[in-house]
């Protein structure tokens, strides 16, 4: 069975949890709380309403991909968060978390960012409510995803670069955390996915289940048989199956395989790591028999983590949802063949999720198939073409 | 018992009247080789005990010295074995306790038991885990306890009353008080909080009292010392460490650190 909400330790199942230092601790419980007080609040369901609606542009729509449908031999529904502001589903979670920093009084936020689409969402949603917003970005990454560099700088936000580890995702989390624990009185940290200590999984799968209450909504009784979402932290995924879990539809989260599942080079934790500690929680991750984690690879900087979702370790352990994976060069197919039939450039992360259901086409014959189009892919032009040449 | 090493040193301490000096260093450091030399030349120099540090990928209460001499003990090969084995020879040459310092994956990939059985077999008196709460220690701290080891329980200046008291209740066999907010390196000005937060935790309990991070000088050191039974030093000495040309150096640099610490306390 999905849960409502974890247990009183944070627990789906027996994954997530609160892993976090002493110094951190007070504030988890008051975010617990402030979110718990927020959530059935009708005063800030409606300002947070009022912003996804106006200012995001919710709800997004459900585009029947027709071009695409007759190539593959099913039916494709396209969820277009690509078309959400600032274009990633990201900015859901960031206008939610940010609202409610503005409400708990705390004048700063701070951000971590992979592919930049968290960082460009809550440097934005600061911008709105006038809060204080610094992004920790790792080198690499910085590199990768440039454009979104100078968006989050035009928006007043600071970029601090991560020099740890291999200048990704997983470090920039690092860094945000160690922040936090110097400035946690003042500060409120809007993690970017269903990571981290219990509550942010919980919190972050409320704030993004409107991708799939609105699915549902739009749908009426016409239901897919397949639900479709790529998978880094697992945030635009268990914001797509959260509302469809229980009902009969095969959920399917596309991780990515990298170089290939077999080089050692990916960021399959739920398909090929093994439950383990990392950023608070308790989830599948990759790391050797020591418990050190090892570096996640992909082309695509949101993917490029070594972790998941506690959520979706529960949802994989009790068969809610299964998880594949897609290489580099497959997602880069992906991206083009949703350019040529449909004019939509998709983001690195979600093109894996489009190249998964070409690649299944076989066992797709005759289903209706709903994939959550995360994001555009403006931010990985430059990085396609270098992948192209 | 080998939490008795470290119970009976801050009872001597108590009685004395004065303050234990517990050094932090990454075990491995300055290189495998010399490791154990390293802490031989602290308890030279007038340490009490040891922390002793195993590293981890991910130290996310570390500033960046501690993760830099940790990244190299990694890249030299040192994990949790030899760690354990590290401060197992320390141990058996210095006679003085030493605690393990890590981070939940590491204990929870070797298994708890397993961990704390390996940890006894090396004499190591007790386990700090830095990402580990009271709310996720208890299958942790059974473990370490019944390996005759003494678990370590956090304390922040941000701790509530309320949390605090829960804290005590767990009987640590110490407190570690955190003496700043903010993660593990030198701070320019002392925090004024560590004298809040001792004054806080003794009118609970005399369960001892260690405050550590952001002690990063001898005056530092000097300004806590009284209220509490003892103070880590970490950042301070790991610097000296990356700083050195050669491993003599580094062992006779940290050393030269201890002594000043112990000079002030
Ligand atoms: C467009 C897009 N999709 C997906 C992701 C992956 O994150 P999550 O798995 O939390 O949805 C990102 C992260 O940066 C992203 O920008």
């Amino acid at each position: 069975m999905k849960l409502e909400r974890p247990d009183s330790r944070g627990r789906f199942g027996e994954f997530g949890g609160r892993f976090a230092p002493e110094t951190l601790m007070p504030a988890l419980e008051e975010l617990e709380h402030a979110f718990e007080a927020a959530w059935v609040d009708p005063g800030f369901r409606a300002e947070l309403d009022r912003l996804l609606k106006d200012f995001v542009g919710r709800p997004t729509p459900i585009f029947e991909a027709e071009r695409l449908s007759a190539q593959l031999g099913f039916r494709v529904l396209l969820k277009r968060e690509d078309l959400a502001h600032t274009g990633a589903h990201k900015i859901n979670n960031a206008i939610g978390q940010v609202l409610l920093a503005r409400r708990m009084g705390k004048p700063r936020v701070i951000a971590e960012t992979g592919a930049g689409q968290h960082g460009v969402a809550t440097a934005t949603a600061a911008a709105l409510l006038g809060l204080e917003c610094e992004v920790f970005m790792g080198e690499k990454d910085i590199e990768r995803q440039s454009l979104n560099v100078y968006r989050m700088q035009m928006l007043g936000t600071r970029v601090i670069p991560v020099t740890s580890g291999a200048g990704t995702l997983k470090d920039a989390v690092n860094e945000a955390m160690r922040d936090w624990v110097g400035t946690v009185e003042t500060t409120h940290y809007v993690i970017g996915s269903v990571v981290g200590p219990h509550p942010f999984p919980w919190m972050v799968r409320e704030f993004q289940r409107v991708i799939g209450d609105e699915s549902l909504e739009q749908l009426g009784e016409d239901l897919p048989d397949v639900v479709v979402a790529c998978v880094g932290g697992g945030s635009n995924a268990i914001g797509i199956f959260y509302p469809f879990a229980g009902l009969g539809i095969d959920l399917v989260g596309v991780e990515a395989a990298g170089e290939g599942i077999e080089t050692g080079r990916h960021g399959a934790s739920l398909g090929e790591g093994s439950p383990g500690i990392l950023h608070g929680t308790r989830t599948y991750l990759l790391q050797n028999a020591d418990g050190q984690v090892q570096e996640a690879h992909s082309i695509s900087a949101g993917l490029d983590y070594p972790g998941v979702g506690p959520e979706h370790a529960y949802f994989q352990d009790l068969g809610l949802a299964r998880y594949v994976s897609i290489t580099d060069d497959e997602s880069l197919e992906g991206v083009s063949l949703l350019a040529r039939t449909e004019g939509i450039i998709p983001a690195l992360e979600s093109a894996h999720a489009i190249s998964w259901i070409a690649k299944a086409a076989g066992e797709l014959q005759g289903k209706t198939v709903l994939v959550n189009l995360s994001g555009r892919g403006d931010k990985d032009v430059q990085q396609i073409a270098e992948a192209r040449s | 018992m080998s939490a008795e090493r470290l119970t009976s040193m801050f009872a001597a301490r108590r009685a004395g009247n004065s303050t234990a000096l517990l050094p932090f260093m990454t075990a491995g450091l300055p290189d495998p080789g010399h490791a154990v030399e390293m802490f031989e030349a602290m308890a030279g120099a007038g340490a009490d005990g040891f922390e002793v540090g195993i590293p981890y990928s991910d130290p996310l209460m570390d500033g960046p010295i501690i993760q830099e001499g940790g990244a190299r003990a990694l890249a030299t090969g040192v994990g949790l074995e030899e760690g354990l084995e590290i401060a197992g020879r320390v141990v058996a040459r210095t006679g003085l306790p030493a605690l393990v310092m890590t981070y939940a994956n590491v204990v929870v990939q070797a298994g708890p038991d397993e961990f704390a059985r390996r940890a006894a077999d090396h004499g190591v008196s007790g386990v700090i885990v830095a990402d580990l709460p009271l709310e996720e220690a208890g299958p942790i701290q059974e473990a370490v306890e019944r390996a005759g080891l003494g678990m370590v329980l956090f304390a922040a200046p941000t701790t509530t009353e309320a949390r605090l008291r829960r804290i005590v209740d767990a009987e640590p066999v110490f407190i570690y008080g955190v003496a700043d907010l903010g993660v593990t390196g030198e701070r320019k000005v002392a925090s004024s909080r560590a004298g809040e937060l001792a004054g806080r935790i003794r009118a609970l309990t005399d369960i001892p009292l260690v405050l550590g991070v952001g002690i990063s000088t001898p005056e530092q050191a000097a300004a806590v010392a009284a209220s509490a039974d003892g103070v880590i030093v970490g950042s301070a000495l790991v610097r000296r460490v990356l700083e050195a040309r050669t491993p003599a150096d580094a062992i006779s640099s940290v050393a030269t650190g201890v002594r000043e610490f112990r000079a002030a306390l």
